[in-house]
């Protein structure tokens, strides 16, 4: 079970529900929260008032319906919009609580052990699990070593290590213990895990509007009363030009039509779908897999200017490989080969591994049967920083071998009274520059050679960093290697910076440096000393598999682990942002045509002379039918664009990594430039419709 | 329009541009405080009055304290110009023996002076002593533009720096702006036009018989030196009722082409001070451009109405209230020009623009004074709408909007549209107030839409902080002093007090180092946006009350018909 789901635009049922919840939604303590909206719902309100008094007056008005029965679709179009997008959430949502049923804990209280539910547990509550239970909550192995099925979050079926102390020490509630039996301290209250959060902010119930979200509604709601202002000033004028035309006062405007115009004018189309833009975007993250522990750090996603990445895995694999073999003056390459294969035959590294298959693949040199050679393994270890083996030659000498960095390397061999030539050191420096990592190779007193490995850069990845480039974001790779080594490796993957043999007191130095200079950093980590990179960095991703210090610190968590997504999650933002500034474009320049759809309507008779039209129906350059077709088209059209860009505002504008000024001129020319000329068709065609 | 028409205005034009960086480098100068051409002339005075206000001029406040000392400033120049016009009789310098002036009147003229609007309710011959021109009027023009470019320099400060709340010293920018550049640019500008003829002198008012042998009353005055400040200092109040169109202001084409000049020139040049304050000349010249099109676009359709033919005059051109000294072309391009850059002063009357002409100058004012608009003020309403538009547009390159490398969130918004709301809640609220109201309608001259556009055209001008007028409205009622004088109060601090505040935030924030990913606001799309923004938001917001002033009146003239 994933979040990872996919889930169809509209499926019928999550409409249906959507359709009920758009009426539940015309509860005025809920209406008011959208200004636009809440003004138009006042305005159906009046007409709906206006069109049953008529009934009760004799005077029944067939425009004045057709006014207030659109008018309710334009506020329940816009509660369908924040519904459905609401319904996709929960879905979303559902999927990650399906497994978290109620579980029962062991809960430690003392020495004795007592069966609590889940839900009881508080912040440092210690618990057991044992194979087969569940975890009830997110916390951290304080004793034990446990493998866990994380499946139920993150989709992964492969079991993982969970066990107390160093990186990866956190667990998730609702994953499952498979072996062992771990001591668990809860680490977060009960209805505020991780998941808890997620949930909350993508089913909209604690969703609160994001800063660059407020800004935008306090623009749209300074427009709604600009617009409230020129509206509602109208009837004077109105009044003054009646008298000039020597027309009775009567004939002034009449508040339905005034609430119509009104209607037509305020962006109601971004007002309605302002909330449907914001959850849907993290509800995109979430399908990412990336669970966001708030709506302000998605904003700020898209923001980030700079991205400290991790060499390993993110921009390498995770590991390094041999790739050749340089042995010295006198010494073969098959000797050389073999003698790093034996050395290697019991070592389970990665890069010990890759030496034994290079060998094998290279020279055809097979392992051989450890136990004949009477051979004893040397692992590594942090002190000696190499690893090897002992054996005894057929003349019953014991010889050693050893593979290491180039300095252990050397007092291995002064040890043993050896020299440590010139040769083998140009051997080394010339590997360090080319980005490889050198691993020499010797046998007692003398240097056979050295090992090749090398990192291998994923691959597409300098595509990415290009295309990051191109969105003016800057990459700076964070490497504990030696400044030569990431310097090539900097160089072939096309990062624009590096910091080498960086601690995680240097990432944190780095993070505010590039901070005090005005960027925004994005970064992702996992072990406890990230944590206070994580905790300063605009964006921090914290990866599931890394500790809960580092998950508490950042504010995003990757359920997959894997250090890529923080280049999607910079995308979503930057998408969110998009779709925002688009909606509010296109809402803004369909004023131009419903103005020419309105206002010749409304102002007809003025001035006008035998024929009864006046002047102003020069305006009318879309030629509507009738002065009231033309202002129903408008408020019909002004509801339909609304359901129209319900899958824009959910899906959110086509997005593709190019420069801010190719990103501004197309998105202009489809909603800026769209935005006026779409109405001008729309309405002329609802006009049709309705003269038929 | 002949072959010369279009040589005159390529030449105005074409002086404005070579204009702008010279003494936008200088005012540059200046309001840093680095050596320029002035400091070994004025120098000691700077000094002097600094000395003798007990003013330290590197003092440097927060936003709050800079726009108290403006406010108070501003408030003891209003109480002086209204109490001196209350009791003028009885002050010297008064040969014509002028009666004390209304107390409603005071109160517009100096409200008026002082929100450098000159709205003049009242005819400056026949009303006003030479004192009160002199030491009210006169030192409010120059304030009141001094008090524009404050505001504007803390405005500027606000974006150019980072991480302060320090946003300089009112008082340093008020004296600088005052002795460096309003000043000299005015002497050497009131001596050139006396040169050409302008009045200069305290005599009294001289008798003349005509022709016709009536005898006529020729007033006389300290004119050139009013004149040379109001058409620099944005500000358009005339010496004479009849202003710029009245020989004694403006006797001759060149002083004509002058005086064009200069009411655009201060405005102009800052844009280029901007953009060296700022960081970035680029910066400025957007601004500038932007504000060029829209002038010249609405100087293109006023020339194309006023030079169209029509069923009432045929080929005749209108020149009724113009004068033949001038005819057509210097005429609009004046209207254009001072309706844009809320100068206020005229050298044709307005009320007999024909009926688009006469709409292009009353949009230049309800797009908020931004062509240009009022020294300092018109740049920094220009800001608010940059603001505007980098909130909407910036948003689709994917990132929250920024301006010069700040972040615009929550409260700048707020803000921005305060000040985009003020003036036109003043316009709305007043203009709809005027046309159903008695005392309203009683002040009308004419009938018809002109009747309502000469309404909209003067609470446009009193929230634009203009001052120009649709002469055929009578203004000097109690009604109309007091609606217009509070218009022009809300007009002009309904926008400060929210830059001001903008200014005090923006400083406080740190700069986002441009990128790729930068929405870039110095390229011609962003120009062609902006221009969009101030249309679209401006425009809509009055098109139907145009609709029924001077859209109808146009279509109404074009089917013959006219009130």
């Amino acid at each position: 079970m994933s979040a990872k789901q996919n889930i169809s635009l509209f499926n019928s049922k999550l409409a249906i529900q959507a359709i009920k919840d758009s009426f539940v939604k015309l509860n005025p303590a809920l209406l008011i929260k959208n200004p636009v909206i809440f003004i138009v719902a006042i305005g159906s309100l009046l007409t709906t008032i206006i069109v049953f008094t008529g009934i009760f007056n004799g005077e029944f008005s067939v425009f004045n319906l057709n006014i207030a029965i659109w008018l309710w679709f334009t506020v329940l179009f816009a509660n369908f919009s924040e519904a459905i997008a609401e319904g996709r959430g929960k879905a979303q949502a559902d999927s990650l609580r399906k497994n978290r049923t109620q579980t029962i804990a062991r809960k430690l209280a003392g020495k004795l052990e007592v069966l609590v539910n889940a839900t009881e547990l508080k912040k440092g509550d210690v618990v057991i699990c044992e194979a087969g239970d569940v975890i009830p909550s997110d916390g951290e192995v304080i004793e034990g070593i446990a493998s866990v099925d994380e499946s139920a979050i993150t989709g992964e079926s492969a079991p993982v290590i969970r066990e107390s102390g160093g990186d990866r020490s956190a667990v998730t509630g609702g994953t499952k213990v498979i072996s062992d039996k771990i001591f668990i301290c809860i680490t977060s209250e009960p209805g505020n895990t991780f998941i808890d959060r997620m949930i909350a902010l993508v089913e909209g119930a604690k969703r609160q509007k994001t800063p660059n979200e407020i800004a935008l509604s306090i623009l749209i709601s300074g427009l709604t009363i600009v617009f409230l202002l020129a509206v509602a000033t109208l009837p004077a004028f109105f009044s003054y030009s009646l008298t000039a035309s020597g027309l009775p006062q009567s004939e002034n405007l009449t508040l339905p039509v005034l609430i119509a115009l009104l209607v037509c004018l305020i962006p109601t189309t971004i007002g309605g779908l302002l909330s449907a833009i914001g959850i849907s975007g993290m509800d995109r993250l979430l399908q990412r897999n990336v669970i966001a522990t708030s709506g302000r750090a998605i904003e700020a996603a898209g923001d980030v200017d700079v991205l400290l990445l991790d060499k390993t895995g993110t921009i390498t694999l995770g590991n390094r490989m041999a790739t050749n073999f340089i042995p010295v003056e006198g010494v073969t390459v098959e000797e050389l080969a073999s003698a790093a294969q034996l050395s290697s035959l019991s070592d389970e590294t990665p890069e010990g591994r890759s030496i034994v298959v290079l060998a094998k693949e290279k020279f055809n040199i097979r392992g051989r049967a450890v136990n004949q050679l009477n051979a004893k393994f040397i692992p590594f270890t942090a002190q000696s920083k190499m690893s090897g083996v002992d054996f005894k030659s057929s003349d019953n000498r014991v010889h050693q071998i050893r593979k290491g960095s180039s300095e252990a390397i050397r007092s291995f061999i002064h040890n043993n009274n050896g020299f440590y030539t010139q040769e083998t050191h140009d051997i080394v420096s010339d590997l360090a520059r080319q980005g490889a990592t050198p691993l020499v190779v010797a046998e007692d007193n003398r240097v056979l050679g050295v090992v090749h490995l090398k990192d291998i850069v994923k691959g597409g990845i300098k595509q990415r960093f290009a295309e990051l480039r191109k969105m003016g974001i800057k990459t700076v790779m964070i490497t504990g290697d030696n400044h030569l080594t990431a310097a090539a490796i900097a160089a072939e993957a096309g990062v624009d910076d590096f910091m080498a043999e960086a601690t995680p007191e240097d990432k944190l130095r780095r993070i505010r440096e590039e901070q005090a200079k005005g960027h925004l950093v994005g970064m992702i980590g996992d072990g406890t000393n990230d944590a206070p990179a994580l905790a300063q960095a605009d964006i921090g991703i914290a990866m599931n598999t890394g500790t809960q210090a580092a998950r508490e610190a950042g504010n995003m968590v990757d359920l997959d682990s894997n250090p890529t997504k923080l280049i999607e999650v910079v995308e979503v933002g930057k998408q969110l942002l998009m779709t925002r500034g688009a909606l509010t474009t296109f809402s803004i320049a369909n004023d131009v045509a419903k103005y020419f759809a309105i206002v010749p309507a409304i102002a007809l008779s003025l001035y006008a002379g035998k024929n009864g039209i006046g002047p102003l129906s020069a305006l009318n350059i879309m030629k509507l039918g009738s002065p009231q077709s033309a202002i129903l088209s408008a408020v019909i059209f002004n509801a339909l664009i609304i359901v129209l860009l319900i899958p824009l505002a959910l899906k959110g504008v086509r997005y593709k990594p190019v420069s801010a000024n190719v990103a501004l001129s197309s998105n202009l020319l489809i909603y800026g430039f769209g935005g006026i000329i779409a109405p001008f068709i729309g309405i002329k065609l609802i006009d049709i419709l309705i003269n038929m | 329009m002949t072959t010369q028409d279009f040589i005159q205005i390529i030449l105005f034009f074409a002086v404005l541009i070579g204009l702008t960086p010279i003494l936008g480098n200088f005012m540059f100068k200046v309001f840093t405080g680095s050596k320029h051409l002035m400091s070994p002339l004025f120098g000691w005075l700077e000094k002097l009055t600094y000395k003798f206000s007990g003013i330290d001029p590197d003092e440097e406040t927060n936003w709050k304290s800079y726009t108290f000392n403006m406010l108070t400033f501003n408030f003891i120049g209003f109480i002086f110009v209204f109490f001196i016009q209350l009791f003028q009789a009885q002050l010297p310098l008064n040969p014509a023996n002028l009666p004390n002036v209304s107390w409603h009147s005071a109160f517009n003229t100096a409200v008026s002076f002082m929100t450098n609007t000159n709205w003049q309710g009242y005819s400056g011959e026949t009303t006003l002593s030479y004192f009160v021109q002199m030491i009210g009027l006169t030192v409010q023009n120059f304030v009141s533009a001094a008090t524009g470019i404050a505001v504007l320099l803390a405005l500027i400060r606000g974006l150019a720096r980072k991480t302060t709340n320090k946003l300089g010293n009112f008082w340093t920018d008020l004296t600088r702006s005052t002795l460096y550049v309003l000043l000299p640019l005015s002497i050497l500008f009131a001596v050139v036009l006396v040169g050409q003829g302008v009045v200069q002198n305290f005599k009294t008012y001289d008798t003349a018989q005509t022709l016709q042998g009536v005898s006529q009353v020729i007033p006389m005055g300290p004119a050139a030196s009013q004149i040379a400040i109001k058409q620099l200092g944005t500000n358009g109040g005339g010496f004479f009722n009849a202003n710029s169109a009245h020989p004694f202001e403006n006797p001759t084409p060149f002083s004509n082409f002058l005086e064009m000049l200069a009411l655009l020139l201060i405005p102009a040049a800052l844009t280029f001070t901007y953009g060296k304050m700022v960081g970035s000349t680029r910066q400025g010249w957007t601004i500038f451009k932007a504000m060029l099109i829209l002038l010249v676009i609405g100087l293109t359709i006023s020339l194309y109405a006023e030079y169209s033919t029509n069923p009432i005059f045929g080929n005749l051109h209108l020149m009724e209230g113009k004068e033949t000294r001038f005819g057509i072309t210097n005429s609009v391009l004046w209207a254009t020009a001072t309706s844009a850059a809320s100068n206020g002063s005229v050298n044709a009357m307005h009320d007999s623009l024909s009926p688009l002409a006469g709409m292009v100058a009353m949009i230049n004012l309800m797009l908020g004074e931004i062509i240009f608009g009022g020294v300092g003020a018109g740049l920094y309403g220009m800001v608010i709408f940059i603001i505007v538009t980098v909130f909407i547009a910036g948003l689709m390159v994917g990132r929250t909007p920024e301006y010069l490398g700040k972040k615009i969130q929550k409260f700048e918004v707020q803000m921005a549209i305060i000040a985009v709301l003020a003036p036109n809640v003043v316009i709305l609220l007043f203009a709809a107030w005027a046309s159903v109201c008695s005392p309203g309608l009683t002040s009308l001259n004419n009938s018809g839409p002109h009747g309502l556009s000469e309404i909209l055209y003067a609470y446009a001008s009193a929230a634009g902080n203009n001052g120009s007028a649709f002469a055929g409205l009578n203004a000097n009622t109690v009604f109309y002093n007091l609606t217009i004088g509070i218009g022009m109060l809300i007009g002009r601090f309904g926008i400060i007090l929210p830059v001001m505040a903008i200014a005090g935030s923006m400083a406080k924030k740190n700069i986002t180092p441009t990128s790729a990913g930068t929405f870039q606001t110095d390229n011609w799309l962003f120009i062609g946006l902006l221009i969009a923004v101030i249309l679209i938001v401006g425009g809509l917001t009055h098109f139907p009350a145009l609709s029924l002033g001077p859209i109808v009146e146009h279509l109404l003239m074009n089917n013959g018909i006219t009130f």
